[in-house]
Formats: structure tokens, C-alpha cells, sequence
């Protein structure tokens, strides 16, 4: 049964929706959650990658949504030479059909609603304020009253535009994708992510290989918007399939586009939140966001919480929500944001030289540390604009 | 602007990039608001298979 009206309205509800939800349901705040699809994870757009630690303090491990379990990066230069290295802990490849599921689950079980086929089409404003969402469910025109709006709608967000919030992103800020799941494939080792580089294989971004399986794959590409005016990231892939995988049928086919920016200058007005790819809370070199929009989540649920006991709602108590963020990944955000630019201006040179240089590091004793030691010694110019990068970020803090 | 509705599979990487806000998500299709368009063309260039272009589709 829904009601007309809920303290907190949540839009969308992937990862970073669900956790907001969640954690404002839990403090006694009553939330529904509308999702346009017809169930949450659906359809998948998302390479599906993530680190244990990541989201080991959001979800109990459950191998049901688990594909595979990984423990390396291969890293392949565009002169074809590969560094494999462990990554820092392990990480799995998730089915987000199922993790997503779960993760709304959570939410509905703290006392959140969530209706599906609920396409929200706009805010609701009462002299000047922002007083519920109109949304369409099966084929109705309706409208949900609430005190807050959390926008969680996908780096498509119209939430942020109905509140008047510049959403728009640079052409070099955003990378246009294309993934195939790939099957009748063979995996050398399903605990291995592979990572392709260069300015002929993938422009300002990367190809990646994340096994599903020993015979499956999501086999995906993200080029830099400003570099995909003349060919577009499906030739770019499609080229890379008839080289390495001729024989694979391609199982499922999404095209989309990963924010590579910093964080919304805005992301609370009064009433109203923008979390997850929405509010660009995205890690701008991998363009991993699943949990970057759960913790964004989380804050922003708990700050939710505090807003409906404090009866307050206003942008400036809802900014600790913003400042929070900032303290805890958005000024790492930043700095990630500069050290993007300086990787993008990377020739194919440069890469093969960072390949090599990792290539030297014992892939038990890998971390950023001593991949950086190893840079100064190698390559000291790359090393000096890496440099440059973090100053003028914790400079501009 | 236009987008081929066929080709179209609704990513919306086109409404992250468009600067006025011309494009919108309506009843899972793409729209463009050519009275809004400023005609810069970064929807052309960022959509993934290429289903926008300048005037009409054939």
C-alpha cells in the first residue's frame, strides 16, 4: 500500500538509493523508493567490478551474487607487454541483478517502500519549496508528498536539473562505453581483471576483461567524450573482439556513460539530496561508482535521519551531508580528478614505460608506494606531473 | 538534433553532457527539445553507437 506522502522520497534504487533509504528507514524516517524499471539491478549497466572492503561494511558476503573472486590486474601496455600485479585485498565480480536486489532488500526490511515501474517525471513545488515527486506508475499520473528528496537517478539524473542544479558534464568528463557479456571465451585465470591500454585501443580510457566465469566475460571499453567524434567506443571494441575474441558470442550488449569528474558543485538544495552518479560521485581515474554511491548513501541516509528528528530540512543543515562527503572521498576525488587529466595526456610511449616499470615490481609486493618509487627512478617527468597533480589539489582544498 | 529511436537503447550519456538540458528521459525514450538545443553537438559526439545527428534521420 502506498501512501501520499513519506518523510524522505528516494529516486532511484540502485546501490547509492537503496543505502540512503535504508539508512534513513532505520532511524524511523518513512521512505519510499521509486525505481522506473521493473525490479532494481535490471537492466545492468555496469562492468560490475568492486573491492571486498568497499562493500564488506554495507552487506554480509553472500555468494549469491558473487560471479568470481579476484586477486590480480593484468596490465597490458599498447607495444604488448603485460605487468600483472595483485590488487590491494581482494575483489569480486558481482551479478548486480542480485546484488542490487539485495542491497533494496536491506532497505525494505529497516522499513522502506519500494515501488517499481515508477518513473518519477518531476518535483512538486509549493512557494518556492519542494514539497513531493510526481511520477507515472502504470500509466498514472501520480504524485507522492514528502519533506525530502533524495536523487539517485543514474548519471542521467534529471533530479538535479528539476532543482535548478547544473548536472551537465565536459565532454573529457564523462566516457562513452559499450560492453558485451561475452561467452565461449577462454579465461586464462577467472581470478584476473585485464586492462587494456593505448590511444589505438581505447582513447583517454581503457578496455577491460572482468571474468563471469571460465568461459564468460564483461569485455567493455569507456573512451573520453572528447575523444569519440570519429570513431565511437562500439568500433573501438568491436576491433578488439575480431582480434582476440573472433569466436565469442556476444550474450548481452549495453551501451552508457561513466562521469570521469569531480563531484557537483551542488549536491543538496533545501528539500532535496543528489547521491551516486547523479551527484557525480565517481572514482574519475577507474570510473568505478558502486561504492562511492554507497557510502555517499550512507551519509546522506543518516543525515536524512537527523533531518527528520530536527524537523529541519533546509540546504544548510542538509549541507553536512556535502561536507561529510568531502571528508571522507571528495577531496580524494579531487586529487583523482587532476591525476585523470595528467593520465589522459599520456602517450602510448609513457604507458609502455609505466608497464614495464610495474613489470619490475613483484606483484606480491605491489602498492602505490612502491609503484611510485619505482616511477621516480623510471620515468621522472611522469613522476614530476603525477606531483604537480596532488599539490594543486591539496593546494586548491 | 534528432536521435534514431532504433538505434537508440536509452543510455542517456547524451542528458549527462547536454548543457541546457534539452534532453530528457520520457516513458523510456530519449527526447530531444529542439527549442532548447543550442545545436553544440556534444550529444553527437558522446552517444555510443552514433544514433544522434544533425537535422532529421532518413
Amino acid at each position: 500500500m502506498i501512501e501520499d506522502r513519506y518523510d524522505v522520497v528516494v529516486i532511484g534504487a540502485g546501490p547509492a538509493g537503496s543505502v540512503a533509504a535504508r539508512f534513513a528507514a532505520e532511524k524511523g524516517a518513512s521512505v519510499l523508493i521509486l525505481e522506473r524499471d521493473r525490479e532494481p539491478g535490471i537492466p545492468v549497466r555496469c562492468a560490475e567490478g568492486v573491492s571486498h572492503d568497499g562493500i564488506a561494511p554495507f552487506i554480509k558476503i553472500d555468494k549469491r551474487w558473487i560471479a568470481t573472486k579476484i586477486k590480480t590486474a593484468g596490465l597490458h601496455a599498447p607495444n604488448g607487454k603485460k605487468a600483472v600485479m595483485y590488487n590491494n585485498g581482494d575483489g569480486y565480480v558481482l551479478e548486480r541483478r542480485i546484488f542490487d536486489t539485495e542491497l533494496c532488500n536491506i532497505a525494505c526490511q529497516k522499513g522502506a517502500t519500494l515501488l517499481t515501474k515508477a518513473d518519477a517525471v518531476g518535483l512538486v513545488w509549493e512557494n518556492s519549496k519542494i514539497v513531493g515527486v510526481k511520477y507515472r506508475h502504470l500509466n498514472q499520473k501520480k504524485v507522492v508528498r514528502c519533506s525530502l528528496v533524495i536523487g539517485a537517478d543514474g548519471v542521467e539524473s534529471q533530479v538535479g536539473q528539476w532543482a535548478g542544479i547544473d548536472t551537465s558534464v565536459k565532454l573529457r568528463d564523462i566516457d562513452t562505453c559499450v560492453q558485451y557479456t561475452l561467452t565461449n571465451i577462454e579465461i586464462e585465470d577467472t581470478e584476473r581483471c585485464e586492462f587494456y591500454f593505448g590511444t589505438k585501443i581505447a582513447p583517454g580510457g581503457y578496455i577491460w576483461i572482468f571474468p563471469k566465469s571460465n568461459n564468460t566475460a564483461n569485455v567493455g571499453i569507456g573512451i573520453a567524450g572528447n575523444l569519440a567524434k570519429e570513431k565511437g567506443p562500439k568500433e573501438y571494441l568491436d576491433d578488439f573482439l575480431n582480434e582476440y575474441y573472433p569466436k565469442a558470442s556476444i550474450n548481452y550488449m549495453v551501451y552508457g556513460g561513466v562521469p570521469t569528474s569531480d563531484t557537483l558543485n551542488e549536491i543538496v538544495k533545501d528539500n532535496l539530496m543528489l547521491v551516486g552518479d547523479a551527484a557525480r560521485q565517481v572514482n574519475p581515474i577507474t570510473g568505478g561508482g558502486i561504492v562511492q554511491g554507497m557510502i555517499a548513501g550512507s551519509i546522506a541516509g543518516k543525515v536524512a535521519a537527523e533531518a527528520f528528528q530536527k524537523k529541519d530540512f533546509s540546504k544548510k543543515f542538509l549541507n553536512k551531508y556535502s561536507k561529510e562527503w568531502n571528508k571522507k572521498l571528495g577531496y580524494k576525488q579531487k586529487t583523482m580528478y587532476r591525476m585523470k587529466d595528467k593520465f589522459m595526456g599520456m602517450d602510448d610511449n609513457r604507458f609502455n614505460n609505466l608497464v614495464e616499470i610495474c613489470q619490475k615490481i613483484p606483484k606480491d609486493k605491489f602498492n602505490l608506494r612502491i609503484l611510485f618509487q619505482e616511477v621516480i627512478k623510471g620515468d621522472p617527468k611522469m613522476m614530476l606531473e603525477i606531483a604537480k597533480a596532488f599539490v594543486i589539489s591539496n593546494v586548491k582544498k | 538534433m534528432t536521435i534514431n529511436k532504433e538505434l537508440c537503447d536509452v543510455c542517456s550519456t547524451c542528458v549527462a553532457v547536454c548543457p541546457v538540458a534539452a534532453i530528457t528521459i520520457s516513458e523510456f525514450e530519449a527526447v530531444i527539445d529542439n527549442e532548447k538545443c543550442i545545436e553544440c553537438g556534444k550529444c553527437i559526439t558522446v552517444c555510443p553507437i552514433k544514433a544522434i545527428k544533425e537535422g532529421i534521420h532518413d
